[in-house]
């Protein structure tokens, strides 16, 4: 039976990282697949078999979502950004510049998505309390830092926001 | 946030010189590499726990369109496994299976959707065998035996007795035991186990990349099992996303990835979903312990005996190493006149366990520390004076043979003790709330290398050219522990130029010097020496170079920030640029080499297995945990953690630091909540969902202090800092649950089940009590 119904596919429209692109994709195409395949935005990493770990996370919306429990086809006409996004000029954002230099990132797998879930806390609350800053990142697993400079790296990234 | 390290060591450390990859998204991972034209791999596991393997047919996947290549255990003919003495595991399982989910057959297809297609279409028929999910089961006289040549299931037994035991016994003023049963945990790295193989058939050649700690073992098994020559074969490191054990043992499903590549002449990438990822685990298996102790009443220990079992899993891997770890790391900590052993690994019918961070010494150190702690209370002696009234003397040799060149473990003491707030809140604290403390050490790499070939343990690679760049060849994995950072720091700081002038390439098998990899936290010791050794190499040509430009003598050379003078404030000066210059007149492109070997009586004891534990230098660590305690629910949380660690010198104490957080912290997931759990085999806990690890509202504050004991051997002073600390945490948790609701834990990990279990049984002694007390009056 191989082949004999094609899978449909359609035209999706979004804009990524700030670039508006069209490509075909299946109905059923994940968002974590659509950025991973099609993008090559390999940031956006799978860590688990779906919705248990955060390392896919990305901003549609500039809302955290967890791109492998999101369909592709859900982002017409939206915005969807990674972690490749908040570069300036090839230079790493104030974010990102805090986890490098505070080591919240270690092996750097949870990174990606990690840091996305912190810009969005960010972007709404630019000067979160320690416990703002867990609830924000509850659903994102890391298993090297224990967490410690994770948060010390968002607060750093908040201060310097001031 | 204090800073505690840095205003301890005085320096603050560097971030990791591949951090901005990491949090830029251009790291890339194995699952991240370009697999343009790749086929898709994947595994047939048994749907049984134990069975003999009767019929295998393969000839409708063979026939499905799209399938390029159908493997199974015929395909196997050679055995693997980590210890040289204990390899009785196949890629694909032969003739018999031996836990639910073990790779029986294999496919690569051009794509996902017709290899899983093929997979349904693979018969295999099974003969099922009683199977055995608990040491005892497996252990009964009449039990089937896993593998032929191991009676009883037991896959080793270790039998070690040091001091005169009865001796210490009779002399002690309060002898108690106690028995432990610590579960079965896994690594659980983000990221989920991944392979590119690609086999070129002109060439014969076969170019792995993998998510592997140790290339070098995985390089030596693919030539064993593909019955390859070693110089057709490179395999890769690209970025890994965590460890902690896991991928230290070459796996099974890297090999199949290899195989499936030269049966299908091409390139192959197989991702393990993250239940294949949990099955494919060799983690720390569940444990028993039953541990006696003698104490004074000043509380000097006088004897200890102490009884492991191991669930180890259905093939041996790392076990027998586990089992002798267990014992050895009794020792190097106090000073106790005599220990005894009884160690045994068991095979039962589970996916098979190995090493995990702290490997063999936690759930022992488990046992110990809370005993001392139950004891302690007994006599009425503070906990962190047991344990300064048995410190050791350094330098020593323990029983057992092992060497103590710096031991920092009172400085640990006094450093928590005091941030803590011990002395003021120990016992005063308000009900449900309490501290608790306990200490640890581990080894800076293992002295004697599981592959012994008598070859240096480290060696490092340098290169220099017209650039003035220098290169550092490691074979040394960096997965995420910031190794490649600590060799650049050692390279910059012996040559005494800026860290911007060094790059490090790390694992790569046709660039990078063998390597025995990231295993027992044996980089920095072993390879940092190897790094310091290179550079003084290097650093010799260039002043002998700068010397004859400036008409003086080596000896009058002085090289300080990367400029070269005659004598200190010398006139002349020529910068590292015209340095490298004038040395390459001569010969050319400079390549150098350092190594580093440990010296013989470093290798441990000559008794049977004694070169486990064995190591250049211990890290010690102590550390107070602050708990809450909801007596009504069994809820425990951890409210701050206060750790200290001698690492001998940190060099680079910002990634000190977080490696303590780290290690502390999956001590705190095995002590809260973490065990793996099967129904007949069956894993039940292979998600993130199911297998709870704490996430970031459950994580504490953990304020580590950096103790620097300057280690004589150890490059600038340093011993290792990424599993001393972990093993302390179980113990100072439940210690501490004893000493907010007065219960006495003996199992881990402190689930809301078992304290419940552990409340009630504390209530009903105390309605016993009661009764009595009521009868009598
Ligand atoms: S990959 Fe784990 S939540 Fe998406
Ligand atoms: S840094 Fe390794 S998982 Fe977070």
């Amino acid at each position: 039976m191989h082949g004999s119904a094609r899978p449909r596919k359609r035209l999706l429209r979004v804009e990524i990282n700030g670039r508006w692109r069209e490509d075909a994709v299946l109905d059923g195409a994940l968002l974590v697949d659509y950025l991973r395949e099609t993008v090559r935005l390999t940031s956006v990493k799978t860590g688990c078999d779906g919705g248990e770990c955060g390392a896919c996370t990305v901003l549609l919306d500039g809302v955290a979502v967890s791109a492998c429990l999101t369909l592709a086809v859900r982002c017409e006409g939206r915005s969807v950004e990674t972690v490749e996004g908040l570069l300036k000029q090839g230079r790493p954002s104030r974010l990102q510049q805090a986890f490098h230099e505070r080591l919240g990132a270690q092996c750097g797998f949870c990174t990606p998505g990690m840091i996305m879930a912190s810009e969005a806390l960010l972007r709404r609350n630019p000067h979160p309390s320690d416990d703002e800053i867990r609830a924000a990142l509850a659903g994102n697993l890391c298993r090297c830092t224990g967490y410690v400079k994770i948060i010390e790296s968002v607060k750093a990234a908040s201060e310097a926001s001031s | 946030m204090t800073i505690v390290y840095e205003a301890r060591t005085g320096r603050h450390g560097v971030p990791l010189i591949d951090g901005v990859d990491k949090v830029t998204g251009r790291a890339l991972y194995t699952a991240d590499l370009d697999r343009a034209g790749a086929l898709v791999g994947v595994i047939l596991r048994s749907p049984v726990a134990h069975a003999e393997i009767i019929r295998v047919d393969t000839s409708k996947a063979r026939a499905l369109d799209g399938v390029a290549a159908v493997l199974t255990g015929a395909d196997c003919r050679v055995a693997y496994g980590v210890l040289p003495i204990a390899m009785n595991e196949y890629p694909l399982a032969r003739d018999r299976v031996r836990y639910r989910g073990e790779p029986v057959a294999a496919v690569a297809a051009i794509d996902e959707t017709t290899a899983q297609r093929a997979l349904e279409l693979i018969e295999i028929e099974y003969r099922e065998l009683p199977a055995y999910f608990e040491s005892t089961d497996a252990r009964a006289p009449d039990a089937v035996l896993l593998h032929d040549n191991k009676p009883g299931n037991v896959e080793r037994e270790v039998h070690h007795d040091f001091g005169d035991l009865d001796a210490g016994f009779a002399a002690a003023d309060l002898v108690r035991e106690h028995r432990v049963c610590c579960a079965e945990i896994n690594h659980a790295q983000i990221e989920p186990h991944a392979c590119l193989a690609e086999f070129d058939p002109s060439s014969g050649r076969l170019t792995v990349q993998d998510v592997s700690q140790v290339v070098y073992y995985l390089h030596l098994m693919l030539a064993r099992c593909l019955e390859m020559d070693e110089a057709q074969i490179r395999v890769i490191k690209p970025f890994v996303g965590g460890g902690f054990g896991a991928r230290v043992e070459v796996l099974n499903f890297e090999i199949v990835t290899a195989m499936l590549a030269r049966a299908a002449g091409g390139k192959v990438f197989m991702q393990l979903t993250r239940e294949e990822t949990f099955l494919t685990h060799r983690s720390r298996p569940q444990t028993d312990v039953v541990l006696k102790l003698g104490m004074r009443k000043d509380g000097r220990f006088t004897a200890c005996a102490c009884e492991v079992t191991q669930r180890g899993g259905a093939y041996a891997g790392y076990g027998v190493v586990t089992i002798l770890y267990a014992g050895a790391l009794l020792q190097g900590i106090y000073d106790i006149p005599a220990i005894k052993y009884d160690g045994y690994r068991v095979y039962a019918n589970l996916p098979p366990c190995g090493a995990m961070r702290g490997h063999g010494g936690v759930n022992t150190r488990f046992a110990f520390e809370t005993l001392v702690d139950k004891m302690a209370r007994e006599l009425g002696l503070d906990p962190f004076a047991v344990r300064r009234a048995n410190l050791l003397r350094a330098p020593t040799q323990t029983m057992n043979g092992l060497m103590v060149q710096s031991y920092g473990l009172a400085e640990c003491l006094d450093a928590v003790e005091r941030a803590s707030g011990w002395k003021e809140r120990f016992g005063r604290m308000p009900a449900g709330k309490a501290l608790g403390m306990a200490c640890s050490h581990y080894v800076s790499g293992s002295a004697k290398p599981i592959h012994f070939t008598g070859e240096p343990h480290a060696v490092i690679h340098l290169k220099l050219d017209h650039d003035g760049g220098v290169t550092a060849l490691t074979g040394a994995a960096d997965i995420g522990q910031g190794s490649s950072t600590m060799v650049a720091i050692a390279v910059a700081e012996t040559l005494g130029v800026g860290l911007d002038r060094i790059r490090v390439v790390s694992s790569d098998t046709a660039i990078t010097p063998k390597d025995n990899g990231a295993y027992s936290s044996r980089i920095t010791f072993m390879v940092g020496n190897a790094a310091i050794a290179a550079a003084q190499n290097l650093k010799m040509l260039l002043v002998e170079a700068a010397a004859k430009k400036l008409e003086s003598a080596p000896e009058e050379i002085v090289c300080d920030g990367g400029v070269f003078r005659v004598g200190q404030g010398g006139q002349a000066a020529l910068s590292f640029k015209e340095v490298v210059s004038a040395a390459l007149i001569d010969e050319g492109a400079i390549s150098v080499k350092g190594s580093f070997t440990c010296p013989v009586e470093f290798q441990g004891g000559k008794h049977r297995g004694g070169a486990v534990g064995s190591t250049m230098g211990f890290s010690y660590a102590a550390q107070v945990v602050e708990t809450s305690v909801d007596d009504a629910t069994g809820q425990v949380s951890v409210d701050k953690v206060w750790v200290a660690l001698d690492c001998g010198r940190a060099i680079n104490p910002l990634a000190v630091a977080g490696q303590i957080e780290g290690s502390v912290w999956m001590g705190m997931g095995q002590a809260l909540c973490e065990e793996t759990r099967y129904l007949d085999g069956l894993a039940a806990h292979a998600s993130f969902l199911d297998y709870r690890m704490p996430t970031i509202v459950e994580s504490p504050a953990i304020e580590a202090f950096i103790v620097e004991s300057k280690d004589p051997n150890g490059p600038f002073g340093a011993k290792e800092a990424s599993e001393g600390a972990l093993a302390g945490f179980p113990p100072a948790l439940v210690s501490a649950i004893g000493h907010a609701i007065g219960v006495d834990l003996l199992e881990l990990p402190a689930t809301p089940d078992r304290l419940l279990e552990a409340i009630g049984k504390r209530r009903q002694k105390a309605a016993a009590a009661a009764r009595k007390q009521r009868a009598a009056s």
